[in-house]
C-alpha cells in the first residue's frame, strides 16, 4: 500500500462518511457542517488528481460562498423544523431501496468498462501549461467562450433572480396578492 | 561559509536530510518527516509572533492616543501578552446551556486554522517558503474565506441573539469585501503572468507593483482590512453595540484562540500586501543572500502593519449601512475600472522600461483624481441636501 | 497506483447519498444539500476521467468549472426560493409545500 493510496482511502473514507451524515443528521446545522467536511473532503481528492485549480475554486466556491449561504438560511428559516418532528419522509425506505438499485447498477457498469481497469494514469507534460491553456481555452473564440460567456449570463439572471425573489414582502409592488 | 550564506535554508535542509538519513530512514520519508517539521516550525513561529505583535499594537495605539501603554510587566512591557495569555488560560471555561457544542468547539480553531494556513504561501526569502503552488494567490482567497465560516458558526452554536446578530452582519461585511478584494487580487497576476506567489515577487525584480498598480494596492489593502474586521470596519466587535459580538459566549482561552487569530490575520495581510505590491524580499542584494532577503520581507511587512495600527488609532469606527455603500458603490466599482484599465494598458504598452511603468502609474493616478472628483461632487449633493431640506424636496 | 475505478466508485457512492438525501428528507434544505452531493460526485467523476484519459486535454477541467459555476446559480436561486416561501407559508417542509396558489 503506497502512501498516495492510503491518502485516497483515508480521504475517500472521510468523504463518504461525511455525505451520509448529511443525509442521516436530524439536526440542520450538523448537516451543513458534514457537507462541508464532505466538500473539502472532494477538494483534497482534487488535489490527488493533480487539479490544483479546481480544487482551489472549489473549496472557494463551495465552501466560501455556497456553505455559507446554506447555514444563513438555516438560520433564517429555523423557527419550523424543531427537533421533535420527524426529518425523514414517510417512505424513506423506497428512497433508501431506489439508492441503493441505482449504486448497484452503476457498480455493474463500472465493471463491464475495461476502461475503468486503468491503473496508473498518464504523465502531464507541463502544469503550468495546462493552467494557462485552461485560460485562454475559455476566451478562445474556437474553443469554448460560448459555454463561458453562457455561463457568466445565467450567474447574472441567477443574481437578479435571487435578489428579486427574496425581496421583502413589506416593499413588494401593490400588484402582488397574496399576503 | 560562501556556500552557506549564498544558500543557507538549502544548506540547512541538507543537513538535516542527511541527519535524518544517516539514521536509517528512506529518502521518501526523510522528505515527508522534513516537511511536517516545516510546517509544525512555521506554525509555532507564527503564532508565537504574536505575543510581540500585540504588544506593538498596544504600544502605538497607546502612543497614538497620547499615554503610554503597558510598561509594568518586564522592560517596556514587553511581558504584558504573556501575562494576558496566563490569565486566559487560567479562566473559567464557561459553555452558556443550550449552545451547540460541535460548532462552539469548532469554530475558534477554524478560525485560527485558515490564518495559519495562509502562511504556507507567503515567499519569506528566495527559497524559504511553504509549498511552491502555482494558484498560490486563489488558494489566499480560499483559505482566507474559512474565518468567514468560523465566525458564522461561532455565533450561530451560541444560543445568544446578540451573538447571531453580530455574526450575520460580520459575515455580510466579511462576503461583501470579499469581491473588491478578489478583483484587486487580479491585478499582480495579471502584472506578473501566473498566480503563484513566488511568481509575483520574482517579477517585481525591476519595479515594485504598487507604482505600477497603485489602485489596486489601495484597494486591495483597504479590502483586506475589511475583512480581518479591523477598525475602522470593527463593527464586528463593536463593544458599545453589541456587546462584543459573535465571540460574546466565548471564555477563557476559546477567546484567547479568536483573538490570537484577529491579530496574526492582521499581520498577514500585512505580509501579503507586503509580498504582491511591494515585492516581498526583493531588495539590493537579496538574490545572493536569501538572509538579506527575509530581512527586507520583515521590514516590509512591519512597515504596513504600522499603517494598519496607524488607521486604526486614527479613524472612528464606520456604520452598518456606511459599510455597504462604501463597498458597493465605490471600491468595488473602482476595482473593476482599475482591472480594465490595467489590462488594456499592459496590452497596449508592449515594451518593458521607464514608459510602461509611466503610463501605468499616469492612467492609475488618472483614475484616483477622476474618482476623487466624483466623490467631491457627491459630497457636496449631500452637503446641500442636508443643509436646505426644504428647497430640495418637491 | 490508484486505479480509474476508484474513483468511479467513490463518485457513484457519493451520488447514491446524495440521490438519498434528496429522495427521503422532509425539509427543502437538506434536499438542496442532497442535491449539492450529487453535483459534487459529478465534479469528481469528470476530473477522474479527466485526469487518467485525456490529461493533456483541458476541456475537462472547462466541463468541471461550468458545472460549478452552474451549481452556484442554482444554490444561490434555490435558497432564494425557500427564503420567500419560507415567508409566505411559513413552512419549508417539501410536503406542506403542495399548492401553486391557496
Amino acid at each position: 500500500m503506497t502512501a498516495t493510496q492510503f491518502v485516497f482511502l483515508l480521504t475517500g473514507a472521510v468523504t463518504l462518511g461525511a455525505a451520509l451524515l448529511v443525509v442521516l443528521s436530524p439536526r440542520l446545522v450538523h448537516a451543513a457542517l458534514w457537507l462541508i467536511l464532505s466538500l473539502a473532503g472532494t477538494a483534497v481528492l482534487f488535489v490527488l488528481l493533480e487539479a490544483s485549480f479546481l480544487a482551489v475554486v472549489q473549496v472557494a466556491i463551495y465552501i466560501d460562498a455556497i456553505a455559507i449561504l446554506i447555514i444563513i438560511v438555516i438560520m433564517l428559516t429555523r423557527r419550523v423544523m424543531i427537533r421533535g418532528e420527524a426529518q425523514i419522509t414517510r417512505n424513506w425506505w423506497l428512497g433508501a431501496i431506489s439508492a441503493l438499485i441505482f449504486l448497484g447498477g452503476l457498480l455493474v457498469l463500472l465493471n463491464m468498462m475495461p476502461i475503468t481497469a486503468i491503473d496508473t494514469p498518464p504523465t502531464i507534460a507541463d502544469t503550468n501549461q495546462l493552467l494557462e491553456d485552461l485560460g485562454r481555452s475559455l476566451v478562445d473564440v474556437d474553443r469554448f467562450i460560448l459555454p463561458f460567456e453562457v455561463a457568466s449570463i445565467l450567474l447574472l439572471a441567477a443574481l437578479i433572480g435571487s435578489i428579486m425573489i427574496a425581496w421583502p414582502l413589506s416593499t413588494r409592488a401593490e400588484g402582488e396578492g397574496d399576503q | 561559509m560562501d556556500q552557506i550564506l549564498g544558500d543557507p535554508f538549502g544548506w540547512f535542509n541538507q543537513l538535516l536530510r542527511s541527519l535524518l538519513e544517516g539514521w536509517g530512514l528512506s529518502p521518501g520519508f526523510t522528505s515527508f518527516v522534513l516537511n511536517l517539521l516545516g510546517a509544525f516550525v512555521m506554525g509555532l513561529g507564527v503564532l508565537l509572533l504574536t505575543l510581540l505583535l500585540i504588544w506593538a499594537e498596544r504600544k502605538i495605539v497607546a502612543r497614538i492616543q497620547d499615554r503610554l501603554g503597558p510598561n509594568r510587566v518586564g522592560p517596556f512591557g514587553i511581558l504584558q501578552t504573556v501575562a494576558d495569555l496566563v490569565k486566559l488560560v487560567t479562566k473559567e471555561l464557561i459553555v452558556p446551556v443550550g449552545a451547540d457544542l460541535g460548532p462552539y468547539n469548532l469554530a475558534p480553531l477554524l478560525a485560527v486554522m485558515s490564518v495559519v494556513g495562509l502562511w504556507a504561501v507567503v515567499p519569506l526569502a528566495p527559497r524559504l517558503l511553504g509549498a511552491d503552488i502555482n494558484v498560490g494567490v486563489l488558494y489566499v482567497v480560499s483559505i482566507g474565506a474559512i474565518s468567514t465560516l468560523s465566525i458564522l458558526l461561532a455565533g450561530i452554536s451560541s444560543n445568544n441573539k446578540y451573538a447571531i446578530l453580530g455574526a450575520f452582519r460580520t459575515v455580510a461585511q466579511m462576503v461583501s469585501y470579499a469581491v473588491p478584494l478578489v478583483l484587486a487580487l487580479i491585478v499582480p497576476t495579471l502584472l506578473a503572468g501566473s498566480m503563484g506567489m513566488v511568481e509575483i515577487v520574482e517579477e517585481q525584480r525591476s519595479i515594485w507593483f504598487l507604482v505600477i498598480a497603485p489602485v489596486a494596492a489601495l484597494i486591495f489593502f483597504i479590502s483586506s482590512i475589511a475583512e480581518v474586521g479591523r477598525a475602522p470596519f470593527d463593527l464586528l466587535e463593536a463593544e458599545s453595540e453589541l456587546v462584543a459580538g459573535f465571540h460574546i459566549e466565548y471564555s477563557g482561552l476559546r477567546f484567547g484562540m479568536f483573538f490570537v487569530a484577529e491579530f496574526l490575520h492582521a499581520f498577514t495581510i500585512s505580509a501579503l500586501t507586503a509580498t504582491l505590491f511591494l515585492g516581498g524580499w526583493q531588495g539590493p542584494g537579496a538574490a545572493e543572500y536569501p538572509l538579506l532577503g527575509l530581512f527586507y520581507f520583515g521590514i516590509k511587512t512591519a512597515l504596513v502593519y504600522f499603517v494598519v495600527i496607524w488607521i486604526r488609532g486614527s479613524f472612528p469606527r464606520i456604520r452598518i449601512d456606511q459599510m455597504n455603500q462604501l463597498n458597493w458603490k465605490l471600491i468595488t466599482p473602482l476595482a473593476l475600472v482599475s482591472l480594465m484599465v490595467t489590462a488594456v494598458v499592459e496590452k497596449l504598452v508592449v515594451d518593458m522600461g521607464l514608459i510602461r511603468i509611466g503610463v501605468h502609474l499616469g492612467a492609475n493616478l488618472l483614475l484616483l483624481a477622476i474618482t476623487l472628483w466624483a466623490l467631491r461632487a457627491y459630497a457636496r449633493a449631500v452637503r446641500r441636501r442636508v443643509e436646505d431640506p426644504m428647497g430640495s424636496q418637491t | 497506483m490508484i486505479p480509474l475505478s476508484w474513483y468511479l466508485i467513490l463518485a457513484a457512492g457519493l451520488f447514491c447519498v446524495g440521490l438519498y438525501g434528496a429522495l427521503a428528507r422532509r425539509n427543502a434544505l437538506a434536499i438542496l444539500m442532497g442535491i449539492e452531493l450529487m453535483l459534487n460526485a459529478v465534479n469528481l467523476n469528470l476530473v477522474a476521467f479527466w485526469r487518467y484519459l485525456t490529461p493533456n486535454l483541458i476541456s475537462g477541467q472547462v466541463f468541471v468549472l461550468i458545472v460549478l459555476a452552474v451549481a452556484a446559480s442554482e444554490a444561490a436561486v434555490g435558497l432564494a426560493l425557500i427564503i420567500s416561501i419560507y415567508r409566505r407559508r411559513s413552512t419549508i417542509a417539501a410536503e406542506d409545500i403542495d399548492m401553486m396558489k391557496w
